[in-house]
């Protein structure tokens, strides 16, 4: 092995690790038994592994109710953010019209604000509006959040399937919506699956917006984030809940990374 | 019946004009070729009778029905495109047989015609497989077959042999030939190649910025291209184009160029008399030119500048006066760079042009 290849693993090997160890160490911990957890000095490898721990989060107060509202708020954020990003991706990647350049950068133009800024006018306007501490209240801020992700990724996965195909369909007798339904969907369908299923890790995990915005009706990281920084949550409730908001997020990017490499404009064979 | 008639079509780009103004009648059956450079229009035309494109001005009548506001697949038309456009995601068969479920036909009627028009392309054993699986070549003849399943009225096609190696081009170039001959769909073939067009053009339009310059069968656009574009786009090596001076002597009618004089025919004296004494461009094809390495009468003399043995024959560059010509002669003939040769232009096929607008003058030879 040259030693540029050397240089080449180790630093992978260091990205990596930077990336997995807290990962491991959270799911090590979250299969503690709590009085190991607890011990000084603690071994890096538990000598015993239990359930009791995981199960005593999903137990705590809260907990399933703030999982079925994460998850709601997921698919809502996702429907809300198709509806309207899948339009106007296929807008841009099929038309040319005049704002076309300008709609592209306003898209991103969101994302120059920080959300920090924006929360107290936002809490203040969803009051009045009656949707503070609502779950379509989190979703809509969910949905602004993922819009421009969701354009940027179906702009790209409609300018990867030739328009020629969808008219190669329109002269053998499809009208354009069936074109559209027949030709294009279908190629396109792994693709918006991929970014749908971004959407909802975006919003499995997105904290901030759902802390502010609810009080009752939690979403699970706004749960956890309560419970830790409000309530003094011990330890072994912090892991567990880690483990447990991380791995559907792990699970989905795995399944997706093909995809996501190719949204990102990188291919891979 | 399926003739084409389109009349005065116009369409723009912003500021850019695709096609200028565009008249052309398609008789029943016939295979027309348009041909020209890249960017004269040509494609934009077949997509417009395709109902692809909108146009600005203009009627397009497809068997005496004025199709100009129907959609695509209302036209009775087929399309061939470039990249095939064959849908990946569907297996062979339910590509050919795609545009048959769109219009309803039986499911046992759909078989039968996919088996026969498999046949007819040999594609037969590929029906199942899916397109990632196929070569370039196999891949265009599902393209076709998706199209003349339909048995359109008229069939477009636009440059289907441009991404296919040179032999597989040549081969296909017979197959489709014989499929025109088969089916017998009107059929209008978009190409830049001008050996394409001329093999298998009953007629080929000629186009340039969105206009055609020409239209006419093979021999009649080699053989008397209407202008000085025509004769150099046509033809490899192209036709020589040398400028010359119109006399009239001993009651003939005599061109002096390249540092000779040739007698031109009899017939080009009436057409032509008025233009004694005037500038003209002299346009001849390399194979017109006769090469002697011997002094002959009427014969100009001239030097070799390059010779390059291509197979056939042999490509010779020769300077005569102060005009450089391209000749072919026979592999036989011994001639060295720097010889001194003796040509001898056919007065019969020589095309005479206009100085200015480089647009043929006189009548046909």
């Amino acid at each position: 092995m040259t030693l540029r290849r050397l240089g080449l693993y180790s630093a992978a090997l260091v990205v990596g690790a930077w990336v997995a160890l807290p990962l491991v160490l959270i799911t090590l911990a979250a299969f503690t038994p709590r009085d190991l957890l607890y011990q000084w000095p603690r071994r890096l490898w538990p000598e015993a592994f239990t359930l009791d721990t995981l199960l005593f989060f999903t137990r705590s107060a809260g907990v399933l109710r703030a999982t079925w509202n994460s998850v709601f708020v997921a698919s809502m954020t996702i429907g809300l953010s198709f509806l309207i990003a899948a339009p106007t991706g296929y807008a841009l990647a099929r038309y040319r019209f005049r704002g076309r350049d300008a709609l592209q950068l306003a898209i991103l133009a969101t994302k120059m604000f920080p959300a920090t800024v924006l929360s107290i006018p936002l809490a203040v306007a969803f009051i009045r509006w009656g949707l503070y501490d609502t779950l379509v209240g989190v979703a809509i801020v969910h949905t602004a959040l993922s819009i421009p992700f969701v354009t940027v990724i179906v702009v790209s996965v409609f300018l990867g399937i030739s328009f020629e195909l969808e008219e190669a369909a329109m002269t053998l007798g499809s009208s354009r919506a069936q074109a559209f339904l027949r030709v294009t969907l279908p190629m396109a369908l792994p693709g918006l699956a991929a970014a749908g299923i971004f959407t909802f890790v975006l919003s499995w995990n997105e904290v901030f917006a759902a802390t502010i915005l609810t009080l009752d009706n939690r979403t699970l990281p706004a749960l956890i984030i309560n419970s830790v920084v409000a309530a003094g949550a011990p330890l072994h409730y912090r892991f567990a809940g880690g483990f447990f908001m991380v791995v559907p997020a792990l699970v989905i990017i795995f399944l997706i990374r093909r995809y996501l490499l190719t949204l990102w404009g990188v291919t891979v064979r | 019946m399926a003739e084409i008639d389109l009349q005065g079509l116009r369409k723009t780009y912003g500021r850019v004009v695709a096609i200028r103004e565009l008249s052309l009648q398609i008789r029943d059956g016939e295979f027309l070729v348009l041909l020209g450079p890249s960017g004269c229009g040509k494609t934009t035309t077949l997509r417009a009778i395709a109902g692809l494109e909108a146009l600005d001005r203009g009627r397009i009548m497809i068997g005496g029905r004025d199709v100009t506001a129907l959609p695509p697949g209302k036209r009775g038309i087929a399309m061939v495109f470039q990249s095939y456009a064959v849908f990946p995601h569907m297996r062979v068969y339910d590509n050919v047989v795609f545009g048959l479920r769109m219009r309803g036909v039986p499911e046992a009627e759909q078989r039968r015609r996919a088996a026969e028009t498999a046949d007819l392309l040999g594609i037969a054993d590929l029906l199942d497989r899916y397109p990632a699986q196929l070569s370039g070549g196999q891949r265009q003849r599902v393209a076709v077959a998706r199209a003349i399943v339909m048995r359109p009225d008229v069939l477009l096609m636009d440059e289907p042999l441009s991404n296919l190696d040179a032999l597989l081009r040549l081969h296909m170039r017979a197959e489709l030939k014989r499929l025109h001959r088969e089916v017998g769909s009107t059929t209008v073939y978009v190409t830049h190649d001008q050996l394409e067009a001329l093999s298998l053009g009953d007629r080929i339009a000629v186009m340039k910025d969105g206009a055609i310059v020409q239209c006419g069968t093979a021999t009649e656009i080699y053989d008397t291209p209407a202008n000085r574009f025509v004769g150099s786009f046509i033809g490899a090596p192209p036709m020589n184009f040398v400028s010359g001076t119109l006399r009239a002597a001993d009651g003939r009618l005599v061109v002096d160029t390249a540092g000779g004089s040739v007698a031109l025919p009899d017939a080009l004296r009436t057409s032509l008399g008025e233009r004694a004494g005037r500038e003209i461009v002299v346009g001849i094809r390399p194979e017109h030119i006769e090469v002697a390495a011997a002094q002959a009468t009427e014969a100009i003399a001239a030097e070799v500048i390059v010779v390059e043995p291509v197979g056939a024959y042999q490509l010779m560059t020769v300077r005569a006066g102060r005009e450089l010509l391209k000749v072919t002669v026979p592999t036989d003939l011994d001639v060295q760079p720097a010889q001194r040769v003796w040509l001898r232009m056919n007065p019969g096929r020589i095309r005479l042009m206009d100085a200015q607008t480089g647009q043929a003058v006189g009548a046909a030879p």
